[in-house]
């Protein structure tokens, strides 16, 4: 790989420690996917922030790259373990939010933006066509490629950090036009309506192309929410984080000679295969991925003059909370029993064994829920689980 | 002796005891971070210690947080002494860089057996075996 002088002497560590190691991590993986050489990135988002993930191995690598490390682009951070000012109210152990704060200031030390969220382009984290970023989270890294057409690979957490602490990425894989081209055609020849129709959609695209590229033919209309819900979904079962839909993503493609069909029927398997068949759940999360405002809307209407028995959490990023505490629809929310789940969400936090079975009209949901959480699950509309909340 | 050629992942040299397996390692819940035990259930190397020793495998697989595993490991001097792969990824070429364990990959592992030692100088690529 082909270095600047100014590269060499950050590899060379005259930009101190956190730099060096951070051009390390970057040079090899630039070696080890055939990339020429770096280029700069526009932002970050950094992964690798819950301490339920880290551990204190995490904690002490962030903690060392904080020693000299300052982020050298704008950078924000995926959800952590917590609520991090109301996680009592969430039922969050005195020690892991003791751990978590520690993590979120060794990243506050970095100059990171510490807004926790999985999405990022909903609080202005939102780069536009064509920009180079280096984003983590899975969800994120393939809403930023498909439906805003930035660039990134699916990257882990201590190469995000160095992305933010160098501002560079090695250009390989998804930043090469070469590599974004799609592999196999989907005609979808369903209606699809609302993002567990969406979400559906994607784990059927997912897990019927296994990392081929895909383009999506046959979708008349998306909402971003529904995009958003697409992504996520797409991405946890086994798909690449890009995919292009026809006369909605902005990338310009041919289109490729495999092809497979997607039926009305394929979509409703998908949805039945995400129940568990329960009639009963004791957790209620929606917000995967973080909710819009547009969701929280939704939500208080549907709420509204209700109460909600069960464990109900909304996960959500602050600023779009700050929103909705504005327009009124955070005092509808709590005023049923529901809680925010600012920062964070049910997949990152440390819910394991907690409870018994979820709904969520999440289908990335569904899958966290049942493989990190160990929950049955219950997947439908936004309407249907808070029609389980409130039973 | 034999020495084998491959690529540097990270420098450092390093000897030690190889241990082989045929499958990929995980190593965020596929290695307990405080022994260096392997603990994934039905894992060629399920039961036994990569501590200290030259870890040969063919390609990291699993969650990126096991790059941190490895870090911990590491920190706890339960991490292998050096670390060779068929093909190096992400997962490995990143935890080895942050831990400072020795690593080189496109190496035909089928040459290294369990047991003997393994010396490794990552810089030059270079695996020796007694």
């Amino acid at each position: 790989m082909q270095l600047t002088r100014e590269e060499k002497e950050m590899l060379e560590g005259r930009h101190g420690n956190a730099v060096k190691k951070s051009m390390e991590i970057l040079v090899a993986l630039g070696e080890i996917y055939g990339a020429k050489r770096l280029i700069p990135v526009k932002t970050v988002q950094i992964s690798g922030v819950s301490y339920d993930n880290l551990g204190d191995a995490g904690l002490e690598f962030l903690a060392e790259m904080a020693k000299d490390g300052k982020v050298r682009v704008p950078t924000t951070l995926n959800p952590a373990g917590m609520d991090l000012e109301n996680w009592k109210v969430l039922g969050i152990p005195e020690d892991f939010a003791k751990k978590q704060k520690m993590v979120i200031d060794a990243f506050a030390k970095m100059g990171v933006t510490t807004t926790c969220t999985c999405t990022p382009y909903l609080v202005g984290n939102r780069p536009d066509v064509g920009s180079h970023i280096a984003w983590g989270e899975s969800s994120a890294v393939t809403f930023a490629n498909s439906v805003l057409g930035a660039r990134t690979n699916k990257e882990g957490g201590p190469s995000t950090i160095a992305a933010a602490l160098t501002g560079l990425t090695p250009e390989y894989g998804l930043h090469l036009d070469e590599n974004r081209k799609p592999r196999v055609l989907v005609e979808v020849n369903s209606e699809l309506d609302g993002i567990v129709d969406f979400g559906a959609l994607g784990k059927v695209v997912g897990e019927a192309t296994r990392g081929k590229i895909p383009l999506l033919k046959g979708i008349v209309h998306a909402a971003e929410d529904e995009m958003k819900a697409l992504s996520a979904s797409i991405v946890t079962y086994n798909g690449a984080p890009l995919f292009h839909v026809e006369g909605i993503t902005p990338e310009r493609v041919d289109e490729p000679d495999e092809k497979i069909l997607v039926a009305k029927s394929d979509i409703e398997k998908a949805i039945s295969e995400m129940n568990d068949g329960v009639d009963d759940v004791d957790f209620v999360f929606i917000g995967c991925p973080h909710c819009s405002i547009d969701e929280l809307k939704k939500i208080s209407e549907l709420l509204g003059g209700k109460r909600a028995g069960k464990e109900f959490w909304i996960g959500v990023a602050r600023p779009i909370k700050e929103e909705s505490d504005r327009l009124g629809y955070t005092k509808i929310i709590e005023a049923a029993g529901a809680k925010f789940a600012c920062d964070t969400c049910h997949v990152v936090a440390p819910l394991k064994g907690r409870f018994k079975a979820i709904a969520t009209n999440s289908a990335k949901g569904v899958y966290y829920g049942r493989n990190k959480n160990g929950f049955k699950t219950y997947f439908g509309t936004l309407k249907e689980c808070i029609g389980m909340a409130v039973k | 002796m034999m020495e084998l050629k491959g690529r540097k992942i990270c420098a450092g040299k390093a000897s030690g005891e190889a241990i082989v397996s045929s499958e990929g390692v995980s190593f965020y819940g596929g290695v307990d971070p405080d022994t260096g035990v392997v603990v994934e259930k039905g894992h060629p190397l399920e039961g036994k210690s990569i501590a200290g020793k030259v870890l040969v495998f063919p390609q990291g697989k699993g969650s990126t947080v096991g790059s941190y595993t490895m870090y911990r490991l590491a920190k706890n001097r339960k991490a292998p002494a050096a670390i060779i792969n068929k093909e190096c990824e992400t997962i490995v070429a990143v935890g080895a860089i942050i831990s400072g364990i020795p690593c080189v990959d496109r190496i035909d592992i089928s040459r290294l057996k369990d047991g003997v030692n393994v010396e490794v100088d990552a810089e030059k690529g270079m695996v020796r075996v007694d």
